[in-house]
């Protein structure tokens, strides 16, 4: 749906998405990333288990909810990526422990 | 890195650093007053001027000097003795005006003599048949990731809707090297006769000659279809196509992504739930805080700044962020505000950025078909409960958004409203036959973003804290 325009000379940030290495770059929020690489980053709903993606990336729909280093329901789109970041696309509610 | 603020008490605590924000804390830092900046973002700009201390595109005639103005800001406050964290989301305000804000995990804990909320806008609900398909965002979304992370749509893109931000967008896309296939322009035929009485003032404005400018080169380049009346998306888990009807013709286009927009409308989460009074607004078609001259409302202590006080626009943003801060130090220590510059001045500057604002929300009031939805469009996307849902909730006897919660939980997701709120309001009061102002809004309360009970778990109690809520 996007890519990164060839100007872009932030270094690269290397995250995990469901254990797969996804490349970033250093400023980019979790969801940016995810939706700037190949991954169906597609959550669902905890209501119906509709998917979703991102849909304001600035912190108020919470479609953006996201799994990061095994904290559940993160607003991927306010969280920037690090180096080694695990992030998993998160399917139905948020889960006791996570 | 997470960084706690360093005292227990400020003169002044300004909420996000937009152009409003970043404007406030530095005119109260510049008088001696001790000053906090809490913001949400990992960088000074809210939406804006986002990612202007970082973004990757640095090409000036990109973005356009509008927004580079951002960085003389930033620099003015970083000069100052403000005191700024960012990642910070304040959960909390209330009349004492005592702020929870959660950091890195954990939540901090501050007065205030003063607080001005300078929380901005967020886009208008645009819900139509399919805006929670995944491929379907807001327009400013996408231009967030283009400013922060150089990112353009490179798949078939469709951008619906009106507004002036729309089209800056479209150019900013359009000069990345981006792909737009098509847009789609909703504004209603009737609003540009409504518009002319306004249009002296705006023609001599500089929105004007701008505006016009980003229209003509983003027409070169982009087939625009005007006088949308209807627009639904669809698709199976994933937008495939985008159906509209224009005149009397009914198209349906093949899209990757659509970008959705009509206008931006205060952000009232927080100032609501700290009891900020607030009307609803008949030409802005929204909720807009119930302020004086200075930007004070209705609690003591707190003012408002920026489009939060209802929409003005980014360069109206910054003076009512130093009109505010002024009113806060003369307020707190008056012999300092001599070094500012004078009230009058401020008011001047006010009136010569809001001049043409009339014209603008008269041209792009959206039409009431992409604003009071029917059938089984999503009303809430939280709770995912369509219009159909709410009709039927009235038919049974809810009156107005607080008891529609209890039929169907509409806005008690973790959006808490800001994407359904405007909607259930005109919905309800359509339904009912009754003014916006007569239904009312969602009573907001802390927090007014999500925290995990951990970090409420983990909030220091006194031994009279535990005491009130423990038996025996």
């Amino acid at each position: 749906m996007f890519r990164r325009s060839e100007h872009d000379q932030r270094p690269p940030v290397q995250i995990f998405v469901d254990g797969v290495a996804v490349a970033a770059r250093q400023g980019d929020t979790v969801s940016a990333a995810l939706l700037a690489s190949d991954v169906d980053a597609r959550r669902s709903t905890a209501v119906s288990g509709a998917p979703r993606l991102p849909y304001c990336m600035m912190g108020v729909c919470f479609d953006c909810l996201v799994t990061i280093d095994g904290v559940g329901n993160r607003q991927g789109c306010l969280v920037p990526v690090a180096d080694g970041m695990q992030v998993e696309i998160q399917k139905g509610k948020r889960e006791i422990g996570k | 890195m997470t960084l706690a603020p360093k005292r227990e008490d400020y003169d002044v605590v300004v909420i996000g650093a937009g152009p409003a924000g970043l404007a406030a804390a530095a005119t109260a830092a510049e008088a001696g007053l001790s000053t906090l900046l809490l913001d949400e973002n990992m960088g000074p700009g809210g939406q804006v001027f986002r990612a202007i201390s970082s973004t990757p595109v640095t090409d000036r005639n990109q973005l356009g000097a509008d927004y580079w103005v951002g960085a003389d800001l930033v620099q003015v406050l970083r000069a100052s003795s403000a005191e700024v964290i960012h990642r910070a989301t304040v959960w909390s305000l209330d009349r004492n005006l005592e702020i929870a804000a959660s950091i890195g995990g954990a939540s901090a804990f501050v007065k205030a003599n003063r607080v001005i909320i300078a929380s901005g806008a967020l886009e208008r609900p645009f819900p139509i048949a399919g805006w929670t398909l995944p491929g379907v965002m807001t327009a400013g979304a996408a231009q967030t990731m283009l400013k922060s992370s150089a990112l353009v749509p490179n798949g078939r893109t469709v951008i619906a809707g009106q507004g002036p931000l729309l089209w800056l967008l479209a150019a900013q896309i359009l000069r990345l090297g981006g792909r737009i296939d098509r847009i789609l322009d909703t504004t209603e035929r009737g609003n540009y006769l409504a518009a002319l009485p306004h249009a002296f003032a705006f023609l001599t404005s500089p929105y004007f000659a701008k505006g016009l400018a980003m229209m003509r080169e983003v027409k070169a380049k982009v087939q625009v279809v005007s006088g949308v009346t209807e627009l639904s998306a669809s698709g199976d888990g994933q937008l495939a196509s985008v159906s509209y009807v224009a005149g009397r013709r009914r198209e349906t286009v093949p899209a990757d992504l659509l970008l959705l927009h009509q206008g931006v409308v205060p952000n009232v989460n927080l100032a609501m739930a700290a009891g900020v009074e607030h009307r609803w607004d008949d030409l802005q078609l929204c909720w807009s805080p119930v302020l004086d001259a200075n930007g004070n409302s209705s609690v003591a202590g707190i003012a408002i700044a920026g489009d939060g006080a209802g929409i003005g626009g980014a360069n109206a943003a910054v003076v009512r962020g130093r009109i505010a801060a002024r009113a806060a130090v003369e307020a707190l220590a008056p012999a300092s505000a001599a070094k500012l510059v004078p009230m009058a001045q401020l008011r001047t500057d006010l009136a010569k950025a809001e001049r043409g604002r009339v014209f603008l929300d008269t041209l792009f009031r959206p039409a009431r078909q992409f604003r009071i939805p029917s059938g089984d469009t999503v009303v809430c996307r939280c709770e995912e409960v369509t219009a159909k849902d709410i009709l039927d909730a009235v038919a049974i006897g809810a009156t107005g958004p607080n008891q529609l919660k209890a039929y169907r939980r509409t806005g008690m997701g973790p959006c808490q409203g800001r994407l359904c709120g405007l909607t259930v309001t005109e919905l309800m009061a359509q339904a009912r036959g009754k003014t916006p102002q007569e239904i009312g809004y969602y009573r907001l309360r802390a927090p007014v973003k999500p925290i995990t009970l951990a970090e409420l778990a983990a909030v220091p109690k006194t031994e009279a804290d535990v005491k009130a809520v423990v038996r025996g």
